[in-house]
């Protein structure tokens, strides 16, 4: 089953760019072994869905891709990860650079208590990606419109982040991380903690994300996954059960757990 | 019968108001306590609280006023004698309660029969004499205004004793015998109980709280006295500080204060950047194992009396500062007590306070900020300095403005350390002295209690306390004004 479902995803290599390449990959927090074998190429310009019951690794393996996991003392990774076929596990590869070019998205919105200019202008200061003030104005400018929130707080772009409304701070969020300019963007439960409506704004946010950037993203939300993404991965217990088109782990899932797992029977 | 004797035998029968209370409401039910509406034991805690706490609140109040009350009955009498003898009445009672106790304790030694005492006349027996047989030593002969009060005043007291043991027992007795009554099965003991329990703990808080007041307010009437006595411009600005008891004493607050802040502010800049990066250390960097094993080895110095951070700077520090800065080499130092010496002992004691409560406060920042900031491309230096500091930044400021106002009120190091010179200078390398320890010195020794110079003492600590009452006050507000910064 498991074995098939790899093929696929190797045939299309041809079609489509690979922009992730994960290779067995185990990890383990402790003595807890919690992914377990995983498997799975993730495609560049479109965007992948994490779902699974709570505790299945879809969030640990997410944070793998950009070695988030290195900041939690137990936490051990193996295997092959390889992004634009470059092995981010290498010793050569410093995790500080990884993580500028892999952006990364929070489920709980954490603007940093500073302004919300100083937010989006934090990733390109430490990266020097501006030469003097008007560059780094636009850089701001850009990334706050990208995020879709540009019209909402253009006027008060001195007031604190901590300010904005719930849904205001995640797309804060979203726009911080986009500033950088990264080319992977990691987003763990993004909606999570947020209301209907600011939920949309996000998703849109995501759809109009994906022409620039690999977007990955992990929810607890099905419908959410059918609406955004193009490619599904289903986890259960650490391991992938299932990993293809949205479509057709929706219509026509291949393994009986991925079934009963989207019809509501386990999870 | 003595105060002692009483308070036993009120708590005597409050623990058989317990057992009483607690069987009456048993027996009530028939040994079935879930028909009870509360657990027995609070039936009898409800008999005992009653039949206890009247008692010895009556029994408190009693004891406080009936010295007051018996002494205005006396002091009428003393009146005319005083003002034929030129003498003040309060002098004279003085007197009056001297003689009284010395009776008493005469009686109770045995040199004197109890009607003796009572009917003893200064014409017939020599009242000084018969008393220094008895070990009270009195200062001047007793004239015989003075021993018929001292004769009234143990008559009244005497009454008054007796009738406030009948009282006190009586009122116990009503409360056990009312606590017991109301022990049936309906009554709600536990709540009783509780209310009692709520007032116990409001007292507790309203003595903490007039006990501050009271403190407050005897700085306040001495600080009013001492403004009588010698002018307050003359307090606040002169620049000299020599006090003489001869009189023609200068009692200027300026060299004080400028010496207070000048040892505060070494003692800050030794302590707030030391401290603050054992904080970041502990709290980003070190492993659970070395933070468990570094955080309390730091805190152990906040648990050194302050007197050996004062022998530390005395024997230590001097003499090594002596060595650096004295006369072999670049001569700023004359002795080892000197504004430096005292500073960074002071800085030293201060490490733990700043280290422990920025480590608090950063520990508080939440890990989603460090997450956000790693995962922006961050390295954990850049997290701090850009992300977990400024969160951080209120805490922090209140820790040192706490911090200050320990280095303000600091005695003991300074009084080792920094000699006891009042003296206005920029050199660290003098010796000068705080406001507090020239409290100590104002006060200590014999003075009267009444003249400038002693009362100079209050002004200070006036002064002192309104300057750290406002640190303390800014640090609070700036923690609560900037509290909710990341929610």
């Amino acid at each position: 089953m498991y074995d098939a479902d790899q093929n696929r995803t190797e045939n299309r290599v041809g079609q489509a760019d690979i922009k992730i390449a994960a290779k067995n990959v185990q990890v383990y927090y402790g003595e807890t072994h919690a992914i377990k074998d995983v498997s799975v190429d993730i495609e560049d310009r479109l965007v992948t869905a994490f779902i699974g019951p709570s505790g299945c690794g879809k969030s640990t393996f997410l944070r793998c891709l950009n070695r988030m996991n290195d900041t939690i003392p137990i936490c051990r990774v193996e295997g092959d990860i390889h992004i634009d076929n470059e092995d981010i596990y290498d010793k050569r590869v410093d995790p500080v650079q990884l993580r500028a070019k892999v952006g990364m998205v929070f489920q709980k919105p954490n603007p940093f208590p500073k302004s919300i200019y100083d937010n989006v202008a934090y990733g390109p200061k430490i990266h020097g990606l501006a030469k003097n003030k008007s560059e780094l104005d636009d850089i701001v400018e850009r990334a706050l419109r990208r995020g879709a929130i540009w019209d909402e707080v253009k006027d008060r772009l001195d007031a604190p982040g901590t300010g904005l409304s719930g849904g205001q701070q995640q797309r804060l969020c979203i726009a911080r991380a986009v500033a950088t300019e990264p080319e992977v963007l990691l987003m763990d439960e993004p909606c999570s903690a947020l209301d209907p409506i600011a939920t949309s704004q996000v998703e849109e946010l995501i759809d109009e994300l994906k022409q620039n950037y690999s977007v990955v993203i992990v929810t607890h939300s099905m419908q959410q996954a059918a609406r955004v993404s193009q490619k599904t991965a289903f986890f259960h217990l650490g391991n992938l059960v299932e990993y293809d088109e949205t479509e057709k782990i929706f219509t026509n899932p291949q393994d009986s757990r991925t079934e009963s797992y989207i019809t509501g029977r386990i999870g | 019968m003595s105060t002692t004797l009483v308070v036993l035998i009120v708590l005597a029968l409050g623990a058989a108001g317990y057992v009483l209370g607690r069987g009456r409401a048993l027996r009530e039910v028939n040994g079935d306590q879930r028909r009870l509406h509360s657990l027995p034991s609070y039936y009898g805690t409800n008999v005992a609280m009653k039949t206890v706490v009247p008692a010895m609140l009556l029994m408190g109040i009693w004891l406080l006023a009936q010295p007051l009350i018996v002494e205005t009955s006396v002091r009428g009498d003393l009146q005319d004698e005083a003002e034929r003898q030129n003498r003040s009445v309060s002098l004279m009672m003085s007197d009056v309660r001297r003689v009284a106790n010395g009776l008493d304790v005469a009686v109770s030694q045995g040199v004197m029969t109890r009607e003796r005492a009572s009917n003893m006349r200064t014409e017939f027996t020599d009242v000084r004499e018969r008393l220094g047989q008895a070990g009270v030593a009195l200062g001047s002969d007793v004239t015989s205004a003075v021993l018929r009060a001292a004769q009234r005043y143990r008559a009244i007291s005497g009454r008054a004793d007796l009738l406030r043991t009948g009282v006190v027992l009586a009122l116990a007795l009503a409360g056990l015998a009312f606590g017991l009554r109301n022990s049936t099965a309906g009554y709600r003991a536990r709540n009783v109980v509780e209310s009692g329990i709520k007032i116990l703990l409001i007292l507790a808080a309203c003595i903490a709280i007039l006990t501050t007041i009271g403190i407050v307010l005897s700085l306040v009437f001495n600080t009013i006295e001492f403004f009588r006595l010698y002018p307050a411009s003359e307090f606040f600005f002169s620049t000299t500080w020599s006090p003489s008891f001869g009189g023609g004493s200068e009692l200027g607050i300026i060299p004080l204060l400028w010496g207070t802040l000048y040892i505060s502010v070494i003692a800050l800049i030794v302590a707030v950047p030391i401290g603050l990066f054992a904080a970041i250390y502990l709290s980003e960097y070190a492993s659970k194992r070395t933070r468990a094993i570094a955080k309390p080895a730091i805190e152990i110095l906040a648990g050194i009396p302050t007197i050996v951070y004062g022998l530390f700077a005395l024997l230590t520090i001097g003499p090594l500062l002596l060595r650096v800065f004295g006369d072999q080499t670049v001569g700023w130092m004359d002795a080892g007590t000197a504004v430096m010496t005292a500073g960074l002992a002071m800085g030293i004691m201060l490490i733990p306070f700043v280290s422990s409560l920025s480590d608090d406060i950063i520990n508080a920042v939440p890990q989603s900020m460090r997450d956000g900031s790693y995962g922006l491309g961050a390295t954990q230096s850049e997290t701090i300095r850009q992300v977990i500091l400024p969160a951080a930044l209120p805490g922090i400021v209140g820790a040192i403005l706490l911090a200050a106002s320990r280095a303000i009120g600091e005695t003991m190091i300074v009084v080792l350390g920094a000699g006891a010179a009042a003296r206005l200078s920029l050199n660290p390398f003098e010796a000068m002295t705080t406001v507090t320890a020239k409290i100590v010195s104002q006060l200590t020794g014999d003075s009267d209690f009444r003249s400038a110079e002693a009362l100079v003492a209050f002004a200070l600590g006036m002064t002192l306390f309104v300057v750290t009452l406002a640190l303390n006050v800014a640090a609070l507000y700036i923690v609560r004004k900037y509290r909710e910064q990341y929610e």
